[in-house]
């Protein structure tokens, strides 16, 4: 537990990428396999089922501390995090040496700790807290609380081992996917033991486009070097078709074959080797739909009938990276889509849910612009442009592939209420809310966690704490007067929002202290934004 | 006794009708007691300043030509039948509580305060008193500081730690207080100690009344290589400015009591946190509330609502909190002191 712990403050105490993975990877070279393979859980979000409700947590940390629980519960708005708040108001021992046990030890006895009685995990709990320094404590609490947030993802964390073992990361991250935990499997048999599958799953890195810059039209040269597609609103993902297995990987690298069902029946029409690259979108009577309706298959372990009958995906397939057994994305753009076009066109693809991104040209960048602007009412984000001559690259690349999105919807709004954030935030009041004026009243629409600066945030939170109505726990509403302008990509009728709408991913764009509130938009406003 | 409080607070400070006299004003008055240095409890404008005599040298530093009479500790001084006298504060170098006493009745205002003897400011006196005004900037059990010898170990350590990897020490603290603690714990044996213009100036102040380690003041002349392996006292405002990055390769280092909170240290982008902080811990709050005897609490800043209900709710006292400007919660978070000191 000692070293792990060293491990998590090590990670927890720098910035820097590199650094992380240089602790991570040392730590990954010398653990004890058993702690090796529970660090690589943990840190892929495999931790143990709680074995204690958080409000028996708060009960019997404060009975140790002598802090009543109104004051228990304060503290932990402030500090944000409930493993970091139990450890700090515990009572510190002086000269507690770093406990013996092993990680894996530890998470055995919380593992176990389940099934026992109330009064043995209070036991269990207590004394095992009183054992141990602050730091350990702590992580110690996020094992039981779950959630490690401290900035180790699962590629990184794929990128330290894959050095630690001289095992290439997407194989690695190939053998992460799954159900598995440390109670199914062995360091071994997870990581180092090779299986021919890992082989025959692989994807290609994806390449990524940045967003159009000033003046683009300028310096993109002829409008004929260029051809143009509508920017699709789903998942992006490369389908895998080998040795009659199909494979479904999405952007972030994670394997979601069996999310997908749908995508089997390719196995029908699609030769072995080949690697599609598309969009899953959701396909409802027949037409592409909202990204709204795809969340309900993202979240989703199990796919029932119902659902799949209720919102079938299709992949809209826009590049071909792998034909007959090759790997082609050396080869124009022009010559893959010949090859792509060809493909679903001879093979009736409609019936087993594979489209065609249609490509089109434009005479010059007035009709472009056009085209552009009625990307919603297609369901789409606004157009790609993709050099004609370019090769499939790497990653996110400047030159050839550029995505010009169209403008987000955007609304002036009154802040209403406040909440502090977590992590890095937490104790600064960063989370808020914001409404929108109908008859004389401010009625909630939408929150928004990000698009100020730092310095912007603490000028916000000082006036906060300077003008809160009423506390509710570690919400607060302040008095209407800030004005800011939130930027959104998608809105739609919902019933589940007390305004009726809901909003895609709506963000702070600016603060308008040039507006008073009274200037706000109306909910009315709103609406009318709804495409019809 | 008189039928209003000794001690009201009114849109300009703390004030005492009685003598006419303000503690700490946030507006400019006639005639004002000053606990210490700081910039929110010593603010520009008043006519008069009254302060403990080694504090005169630092308002002045920062006030410019001001009248200001000096007092000795415990020195009592009289206007209109109010006995005023200044008793160590312990929070930075010649910080006071103010004691007030009318017709047998004392109330004691802290300022800042801490119970931790810091080797530099003059240790807190315990004054017993009817009302305490009273800080409470770490009131939360959350808080609880490990004595400084500990700290100040792993500081060292930190310091010895980087300079085997060729970096530049840069460590945070803000240039009345907590830079001088520093200057005056870290060990010299390890490096050189420099010091950022503002921390420099105000330190040449204070070697006037107290001792601290040589420093070198960095300039435009400065040169990164020379920086290498020492230790640089910076206040918090220089994060993240053009003034560090001429520094690569260095390692930053914030002492602050904020920096209990993970979340604190990450936000500002720090790379570690030492938790040393010139105000009093929860227990040392209560503990100091407990030892004055006060029946009325009254809290000036910091986590005011929560504490004075700790204190009605389970110890049973007379406890309020009163609005003021002084900056508690966020004063060392925001550092807007330092930014003054630069400007």
């Amino acid at each position: 537990m000692k070293d792990f712990a060293q491990l998590i403050k090590k990670l927890d105490t720098t910035n820097k990428t590199t650094e992380k993975v240089a602790a991570l990877t040392q730590y990954l070279k010398s653990a004890d396999d058993d702690d090796k393979l529970w660090t690589i859980a943990i840190l892929s979000h495999r931790r143990p089922k709680r074995p204690v409700n958080t409000t028996l947590l708060r009960l019997w940390a404060t009975e140790i501390s002598g802090v009543p629980l109104w004051l228990f519960e304060e503290s932990y708005h402030i500090v944000g995090d409930l493993a970091e708040t139990i450890a700090l108001i515990l009572p510190n021992k002086e000269n507690i040496e770093s406990s013996t046990k092993s990680l894996t030890q530890y998470i055995n006895e919380i593992i176990a700790l389940k099934a026992l009685p109330e009064e043995d995990k209070k036991e269990y709990l207590q004394t095992n807290w009183m054992q141990l320094n602050y730091f350990e404590r702590f992580v110690f609490n996020k094992i039981i609380t779950g959630g490690f947030r401290i900035g180790v993802s699962q590629k990184l964390m794929t990128r330290a081992l894959s050095k630690a073992t001289d095992i290439d990361e997407d194989i690695l991250a190939y053998k992460l996917m799954g159900d598995w935990t440390p109670l199914t499997t062995t360091y071994t048999k997870l990581i180092l033991e090779t299986i021919e599958e890992d082989y025959l799953s692989k994807p290609y890195p994806f390449y990524l486009a940045y967003a159009v810059e000033d003046n683009f039209q300028n310096d993109l040269g002829d409008i004929n070097d260029w051809s143009f597609e509508h920017k699709w609103d789903g998942i992006r993902s490369q389908v895998i078709i080998r040795n009659d297995e199909v494979f479904v990987w999405s952007r972030g690298e994670e394997l979601v074959t069996d999310k997908y069902p749908e995508f089997q029946r390719f196995l029908s029409k699609i030769p072995n080797g080949t690697v599609l690259d598309g969009e899953i979108l959701p396909f409802g009577n027949g037409t592409i739909g909202n990204f709204n309706e795809l969340q309900t298959r993202i979240g989703r372990k199990n796919i029932s009938k119902a659902l799949l009958k209720k919102t079938p995906v299709i992949l809209n397939a826009y590049d071909i990276l792998e034909w007959e057994g090759k790997d082609i994305r050396q080869h124009p753009f022009l010559e893959r889509r010949k090859i792509l076009d060809k493909l679903i066109s001879e093979c009736d693809c409609d019936e087993i849910g594979l489209y065609l991104s249609a490509t089109m040209k434009f005479e010059n960048w007035e009709d472009a612009a056009a085209e552009r602007e009625i990307s919603r009412e297609k369901h789409s984000e606004g157009l790609m442009l993709k050099r004609k001559d370019s090769p499939y690259l790497v990653g996110r690349k400047k030159g050839d592939w550029w995505k010009w999105k169209t403008d987000p919807f955007t609304i002036d709004a009154v802040l209403t209420y406040a909440m502090r954030g977590h992590g890095r935030r937490s104790n600064l009041f960063t989370d808020y809310t914001f409404g929108l004026w109908n008859d004389g009243e401010l009625v909630t629409f939408a929150k928004a966690y990000s698009g100020l600066t730092d310095a912007e945030f603490r000028k916000v939170d000082a006036w906060i704490k300077k003008n809160t109505l009423e506390r509710f726990g570690p919400v607060r509403s302040v008095t209407p007067h800030h004005v800011f302008e939130i930027a959104f990509e998608g809105i739609a009728e919902s019933s589940r929002h007390k305004s009726g709408i809901a909003t895609r991913f709506p963000r702070i764009l600016r603060w308008r202290q040039d507006k008073p509130m009274e200037e706000a938009n109306t909910l009315e406003d709103l609406k009318a934004m709804i495409p019809k | 006794m008189p039928k209003h409080p000794l001690l009201i607070f009114n849109t300009k400070g703390i004030y005492c009708k009685e003598a006419d006299v303000y503690i700490d004003a946030w507006k400019p008055v006639d005639k004002c007691i000053i606990t210490h240095g700081h910039a929110d409890h010593s603010r520009w404008g008043h006519k008069q300043y009254i302060t403990h005599h080694n504090n005169v040298p630092i308002i002045k530093h920062r006030l410019g030509d001001i009248t200001v009479a000096g007092k000795e500790w415990g020195e009592t001084f009289t206007i209109n039948g109010v006995k005023f006298s200044l008793h160590p504060a312990g929070h930075i170098v010649a910080s006071s509580q103010v004691r007030v006493e009318y017709k047998g009745e004392v109330w004691v205002f802290t300022g800042d305060f801490k119970t931790e003897n810091d080797g530099i400011a003059e240790p807190f006196e315990l004054i017993k008193c009817n009302t305490f005004i009273t800080e409470c900037t770490f009131g939360l059990p959350a808080f609880k500081w490990t004595p400084q010898k500990q700290v100040f170990e792993d500081i060292n350590n930190w310091w010895a730690a980087n300079q085997t990897e060729n970096k530049t020490s840069i460590i945070f603290g803000y240039s009345l207080g907590k830079a001088q603690r520093l200057l005056k714990h870290i060990d010299p044996s390890i490096g050189k100690i420099y010091t950022h213009g503002a921390i420099e100036n105000m330190t040449q102040v204070l070697r006037e009344n107290y001792d601290f380690h040589q420093t070198i003041r960095i300039t435009r002349e400065t040169t990164k290589k020379e920086l290498l392996g020492n230790i640089v006292i910076a206040p918090p405002s220089a994060h993240g400015g053009t003034w560090i990055r001429k520094m690569v390769p260095y390692v930053t280092a914030s002492a602050s009591g904020w920096m209990t909170f993970r979340g604190a240290r990450r936000r500002r982008a720090i790379d570690r946190g030492f938790v040393l902080s010139d105000h009093a811990d929860w227990d040392g709050l209560l503990e100091t509330v407990k030892a004055t005897g006060a029946q009325k609490v009254i809290a000036t800043h910091g986590y005011t609502d929560i504490f004075s209900r700790y204190l009605r709710e389970e110890m049973g006292l007379d406890a309020r909190t009163e609005k003021t400007q002084y900056e508690g919660e966020q004063g060392e978070l925001e550092s807007k002191k330092e930014k003054e000191d630069e400007a």
